[in-house]
């Protein structure tokens, strides 16, 4: 390896550092997943190994209800969220470059520097008085307010994709006899997919993991799993939230793999 | 046997930008390419070749003027909608299709019957010997394999013109030089009549039975690689096409004189009294003995070698530089030496006139 004049790996602390911030990351994480196979009543002290707490959050009906509902909202959610980021991706790469563009990008990302919870209070007051007008209680108001906050999030990577994309396949396209309508069905669709695959998996990460809004957003009844731990929590704290979290956190680990396999640069 | 116009372009024009700032990539080009024939358009990068190819493919509009194919006004008409294929420079061979998928697309595209679409993908991978590699997808290939699905790609739907736009520039020199003739031989073998984008002038003269040559938008002259190489018509085209010497020269009566100095036999189309410059290969330039009738002294300035051939530069007694091309031998120019006193003549028919 040639000399690279600079490298912040030879900088004094730098081990130190690294150290220190990836123990903050993940010891908790570690011990959380630990303590959720503790036999005891305890979330600080080890009594033994068991698989009890998973057993318990099985069978446990409101856990069960809370996590089909996460999941429910987190599938509907992305869906919508995703098929509203490939058109808002679409429509600010492939056409030319227009007055606003820049202020269309801020528009779009907007959800991701706007504080969460003057989101949620917005969205809190908006939906109560649509509520009071319709008299609909639905898990409508918690699916339209996870879409529109996944869009950022699918709109990212679908983007990426598109502006990494060789423009000359969807002329040799056209020169090859492609309609527009058959050039996106059959080359640009095929080679964005991966992007709309990753774009999706994050923001059914994003949804499924969302505790301020839902809280704000959701009626009585309408727990996701999130705001169900958070409603235990304030009871009495046992293990079963750690053998939730965990596999939560399996689950999530599971789709941000996927999503960097699918993003990742060779095709 | 009289020419069939394949395609046309009249008096394009194709400016890019605004007002002030707007530059003419094609200023007011017309051209006739014939049905059949291996047409190259020449010159160097931004000289407005590749933007006339696109006019004709259709991924460009022009700013006026018309382009026609076999009579009929297509310069409006949608890529998709013209009998035209493409091969890219970067190939641009979809990455999620195999190899005969993509040269299938343009006969899918066309709504052509399944049988018929995989009859022709069969005698097209035939055509280009890359049966064996059916099946796999294009980035498994190398960059020869590519070319050739990509020629393969565009030859399938039988267009009425190949547009080719600097094909070879990515391969390496070995198989620049097989797919030169590889071309050649689609071309002979199809009967379609190929529009060849380049700026490599051996390329050119190799492969085509008329060049087009361009320089800043404009095109500079049309005509067989002989006649673009004996006879060009001015110091651009002389000067882009193979090398050549350029002397300033003055009609003297029934000769011509060059610079101050000595008289030379009298090209046509000179008139009395202007000062022209003419320009000789410098293959046609022949070292002579003194003592011959209409040598020309000079003085030897240096030698280059080349292999095949070594480079006389030479000065003639006003300064005015020529060279020549001596092929090797055993013995003969390896005689020369800087300083040395020379004398020679052009051949017989070699001097042309250029019109600037």
């Amino acid at each position: 390896m040639a000399e690279r004049g600079f490298s912040v790996a030879r900088l004094p602390g730098f081990s130190t550092i690294a150290i220190v911030v990836f123990v903050a990351l993940y010891l908790p994480i570690i011990t959380l997943v630990v303590y959720s196979f503790n036999a005891g009543q305890s979330v600080a002290v080890w009594e033994g190994f068991s698989l009890k707490w998973y057993v318990d959050a099985w069978a446990n009906d409101a856990v069960k209800s809370a996590t089909l509902r996460s999941l429910g909202i987190a599938l509907c959610a992305s869906i919508i969220a995703t098929a509203a980021a490939t058109m808002a991706a679409l429509g600010t790469t492939r056409r030319k470059a227009f007055k606003g563009q820049t202020f269309i990008y801020v528009m779009i990302n907007q959800p991701l520097m706007v504080p969460e919870i003057v989101t949620a209070v917005a969205l809190l007051i908006f939906f109560a008085s649509i509520k009071v007008a319709t008299g609909y209680q639905g898990l409508g108001y918690l699916i339209i307010a996870h879409s529109a906050f996944c869009i950022p999030f699918a709109y990212l990577p679908i983007r990426a994709r598109l502006e990494g994309m060789d423009l000359s396949l969807e002329t040799a396209a056209a020169d090859l006899y492609a309609s527009s309508w058959q050039t996106f069905r059959r080359v640009t669709l095929p080679l964005l997919a991966p992007g709309i695959m990753a774009g999706a998996m994050l923001a059914f990460v994003i949804s499924l993991d969302d505790v301020v809004i839902t809280e704000f957003v959701k009626s009585g009844g309408q727990d996701t799993l999130p705001t169900y731990m958070l409603g235990q929590m304030r009871r009495a704290l046992t293990p079963e939230v750690n053998a939730i979290s965990s596999v939560l956190l399996a689950l999530t680990v599971l789709l941000l793999t996927a999503f960097f396999l699918l993003t990742r640069k060779n095709d | 046997m009289t020419e069939v116009t394949a395609v046309e372009a009249r008096n394009a024009v194709k400016a890019f930008g605004q007002g002030e700032a707007s530059v003419r990539a094609l200023d007011d080009v017309s051209i006739k390419i014939n049905k059949g024939e291996f047409f190259t358009l020449l010159g160097p990068s931004g000289c407005g070749k590749t933007t006339l190819l696109r006019l004709i493919a259709g991924f460009e509009m022009p700013t006026s003027g018309t382009i026609l194919l076999e009579g009929a006004d297509i310069t409006y008409l949608p890529p998709n909608k013209r009998p035209v294929n493409t091969v890219f420079q970067s190939y641009a061979l979809f990455p999620h299709l195999t190899v005969a998928q993509n040269i299938g697309f343009g006969l899918e595209m066309q709504g052509r019957p399944r049988a018929e679409v995989k009859a022709t993908v069969d005698r097209m991978l035939a055509l280009v010997k890359l049966e064996p590699m059916a099946n796999r997808k294009t980035s498994q290939l190398s960059g020869g394999q590519q070319q050739r699905v990509a020629l393969a790609r565009a030859l399938a739907p039988a267009p009425k013109v190949l547009l080719l736009d600097e094909p070879l520039s990515a391969l390496d020199l070995k198989l620049r030089k097989e797919m030169q003739i590889e071309l050649k031989r689609l071309q002979m073998e199809t009967g379609i009549t190929f529009v060849f984008v380049t700026h490599d002038q051996e390329e050119a003269l190799t492969m085509s039975d008329r060049i087009g040559v361009m320089s800043a938008g404009k095109l500079q002259q049309i005509g067989t690689p002989r006649e673009i190489y004996t006879k060009p018509v001015n110091r651009f085209v002389a000067s882009f096409i193979g090398e050549t010497n350029f002397l300033p020269a003055r009609r003297d009566g029934d000769a011509l004189r060059l610079g101050e100095g000595h008289l030379i036999e009298l090209p046509a189309g000179v008139p009395e009294g202007r000062a022209v410059t003419v320009t000789v290969r410098p293959e046609q330039v022949r070292l002579v003995d003194a003592s011959e009738a209409g040598a020309i002294p000079a003085t030897v300035q240096s030698l280059v070698y080349f292999g095949t051939d070594t480079h006389c530069h030479m000065a003639l007694a006003d300064g005015t530089e020529v060279v020549a091309r001596l092929q090797s031998s055993a013995t003969g120019e390896a005689a020369l030496a800087q300083g040395q006193k020379v004398a020679f003549r052009f051949a017989a028919g070699a001097v042309q006139v250029l019109e600037d």
